[in-house]
């Protein structure tokens, strides 16, 4: 009698966030015989070391994408895919709202769920799978989120949550046997400790901070300059060099119509100096001292006001006289000595 | 064999590694790619994401303030 021959191996494909929930995820999967490839997905507001490692003093951390580190122990291929463009309408008009700051987090949920859902058709896989843990999160994760999460991303039952699914109703790779659901996980809640002990029985170290932010927007000093870059320009929108600025360097708005971006030390230096044909820059010539990009449209007088404000932040600081060389975005260039601006005149609501 | 250069300075992880991936799709197997990156964790990442897809970093090194990376794309 011939054999029968093998059943199809059936292919997940895993959101990769770079964190510790969706690595064990992913491994429970590859453990039940499940091909796995992973995806992660780049809205521009990802925390990465790098983003940190522009700081001079950041560069003795190690520097590495958490996503392309979880792929590797995981032996599995990552698609890293860049959705700048389409999240741009995620976070400006985000159906379910913002959570504590500015971060639209069902919405993106629903959104990278979604997109998954696009790539597993367009790929020929069979099901998503995700690291969400029920009750772990306030906004995309608790009880009665997920499944709007499933509606609305179109994922339906093809959407497996191999962390929480026993605390679930049985999705479709459950009941059809492709996977046993006796050996997926029941944890809820934010209590970490399920998820260190599963790392530790699968020999994971040095992954990422559990619980650790991704996002940017859910950090309030990153949520108080994006809006204030909307109410400057006075609309909702952003490229991708606004969001990557915001990340870097002391930023001060004198007036509505312009901002100060003032380096912190080399590193930032260094990356400013990738901006400088795109914004008006303060440069301190006499004294060791931060490039500083000035966003808007400013006069003349402003610019010297801004260069008062730039030489208290350099070695010049105390000086009787600082020389800037102030640079417009047409490339006109003026050189001039200012007084530094003493700390006592720099207003504390000029920060943003 | 052909010799491609790709311009990924001034773009922070992960962009480096997104162009890289993205060039790559449109090479031939055999084919050198030559990324220039100002971001210092491209010499991690860069290899990193060879290293699961398969591809050969033939080379690395550090130039004033930027990384160049020379891969030998899979077949």
């Amino acid at each position: 009698m011939p054999t029968p021959p093998a059943p199809e191996q059936k292919k997940a494909v895993a959101l990769i966030s770079g964190g510790l929930d969706s690595l064990l995820a992913a491994r429970l999967m590859i453990d039940q015989g499940i091909h796995v490839e992973g995806i992660n997905f780049y809205t521009g507001f990802c925390v990465e070391g790098h983003t940190h490692a522009i700081r001079k003093k950041d560069k003795a951390k190690p520097k590495r994408n958490n996503a392309l580190w979880s792929a590797e122990q995981l032996g599995i291929k990552l698609h890293i895919i860049d959705i700048i463009e389409e999240y741009k309408d995620v976070l400006i008009n985000p159906k379910h709202g913002y959570g504590a700051n500015m971060n639209p987090c069902l919405d993106c949920k629903i959104f990278m769920v979604g997109k998954a859902k696009q790539w597993m058709d367009e790929n020929n896989f069979d099901f998503i799978i995700t690291g969400e843990v029920m009750g772990q999160r306030p906004m995309s994760q608790r009880k009665d989120l997920l499944p709007v999460v499933v509606r609305e991303s179109g994922a339906d039952d093809r959407l497996l949550r191999p962390l929480c699914a026993q605390n679930l109703a049985a999705t479709l790779p459950e009941r059809e046997g492709w996977v046993n659901r006796d050996q997926l996980k029941a944890f809820s809640g934010r209590n970490r400790k399920p998820q260190m002990a599963l790392a530790a029985e699968f020999g994971f170290e040095d992954y990422a901070t559990p619980a650790g932010g991704c996002c940017f927007l859910t950090d309030k000093n990153y949520s108080d300059k994006l809006v204030d870059l909307w109410q400057a320009r006075n609309k909702k929108d952003y490229e991708l060099d606004d969001i990557m600025l915001l990340k870097v360097g002391r930023h001060l708005r004198p007036q509505p119509h312009y901002k100060l971006i003032v380096s912190r030390e080399d590193g930032e230096n260094k990356f400013l100096k990738g901006y400088k044909k795109q914004f008006s820059t303060i440069e301190i010539k006499s004294h060791n001292g931060p490039l500083t990009l000035v966003d808007g449209e400013p006069s003349d007088d402003d610019l010297k006001f801004a260069s008062r404000i730039a030489a208290r932040f350099s070695q010049g600081r105390d000086a009787e006289s600082v020389t800037v060389k102030v640079t417009r975005k047409n490339g006109e260039e003026k050189t001039f000595d200012i007084l530094p601006m003493p700390p006592s005149e720099i207003q504390k609501e000029w920060y943003i | 064999m052909k010799k491609h250069t790709l311009d990924a300075r001034n773009s922070l992880c992960p962009m480096p590694v997104i162009k890289t991936q993205n060039k790559i799709a449109e090479l031939n197997a055999g084919d050198l790619l030559e990324v220039t990156c100002t971001d210092p964790g491209a010499l991690n990442d860069i290899p990193a994401w060879c290293r699961i897809n398969g591809h050969l970093v033939k080379e690395m090194y550090e130039n004033d303030d930027e990384v160049v990376v020379v891969i030998e794309v899979n077949s």
